[in-house]
């Protein structure tokens, strides 16, 4: 086993472990902060894959942003969520966790099924792509590839993106303006 | 190297973590970190199967994209949940079931 193959394992180990909590957390703070813990891992599982680029936009998009405004939104709306949290014990409740783990169960068992017979390593294009050359290999430069390649094949979809982003910052300062009279 | 297989059955985790979390939780906060886990699952595979296109770069811009989206939907995501908490003094979607009062 090399050494990679054990960094994407304690890697992986610790997403999984982090997520688990993150779920099974009934303290909603702590949750969040092992979410955190869950994106950092993440993105360190994108370096592992050679996709440095991804990584540093993950770390900084994910965890400098939504994370801080899902934090920003929990202490807006503070105490009675806490309330809300701590009564969740009665009999209704484990009835609908066990519907949540049955359902996650089986979807658990189908998508783990399905990655293992279908070979993914065995794929036609991935034996293809490695036969052309194509894959990339530890030592190169993928940024200035990535670059280009957003300003020339993927330009509609970038503008597309950018106009949605718009469409997003205008609808949300829009809910959130303060109710002027009815 | 890191077979593709290992990144499937992380990012199967992961997805099962986030479906979980979207069904049985009685918070919108926290539905909505189901919804990031299960978006990250999708991003994993994107970026794991991207290492084999070196010349297009598919799989990792895509990545890019569905992570700006993600931000896009958490800001108007958390921007209703702050709207709801005004009006209803509760972010327990199951407790949210008038249209106009």
């Amino acid at each position: 086993m090399t050494v990679v193959q054990l960094m994407f394992y304690v890697l992986g180990f610790i997403v999984l472990a982090s997520a688990l909590f993150v779920a099974a957390s009934k303290n909603l703070v702590r949750s969040i902060f092992m979410f955190f813990i869950t994106l950092f891992a993440l993105a360190g599982l994108y370096v592992l894959a050679l996709a440095d680029f991804v990584a540093i936009t993950q770390v900084v998009i994910y965890v400098g942003g939504i994370l801080v405004l899902i934090l920003f939104a929990f202490m807006l709306s503070g105490k009675e969520t806490l309330n809300a949290m701590q009564q969740q014990k009665s009999q209704f409740m484990s009835i609908n966790k066990v519907a949540a783990l049955l359902l996650a169960g089986l979807f658990f068992i189908v998508l783990l099924n399905m990655g293992l017979k279908m070979g993914a390593d065995n794929l036609a294009w991935i034996k293809k792509s490695i036969s052309l050359n194509n894959n990339i290999s530890v030592t190169d430069v993928v940024t200035n590839n990535i670059g280009i390649n957003l300003m020339t094949r993927y330009l509609l979809p970038f503008e597309a993106l950018s106009i949605l982003l718009m469409m997003a910052l205008v609808g949300a300062a829009h809910l959130s303006r303060k109710e002027q009279r009815q | 190297m890191i077979s593709l297989t290992d990144f499937l059955i992380v990012s199967a985790g992961l997805f099962s973590l986030g479906l979980f979390m979207i069904v049985s939780k009685r918070n919108a906060i926290q539905i909505l970190i189901g919804i990031e886990l299960m978006l990250n699952a999708a991003i994993l595979n994107l970026v794991a199967f991207g290492k084999y296109d070196r010349l297009n770069n598919g799989g990792q811009i895509f990545a890019l994209f569905a992570i700006v989206l993600a931000a896009a939907t958490t800001a108007v995501a958390l921007a209703i949940i702050l709207n709801v908490y005004r009006r209803y003094k509760t972010i327990d979607p199951a407790k949210v079931d008038k249209l106009r009062d």
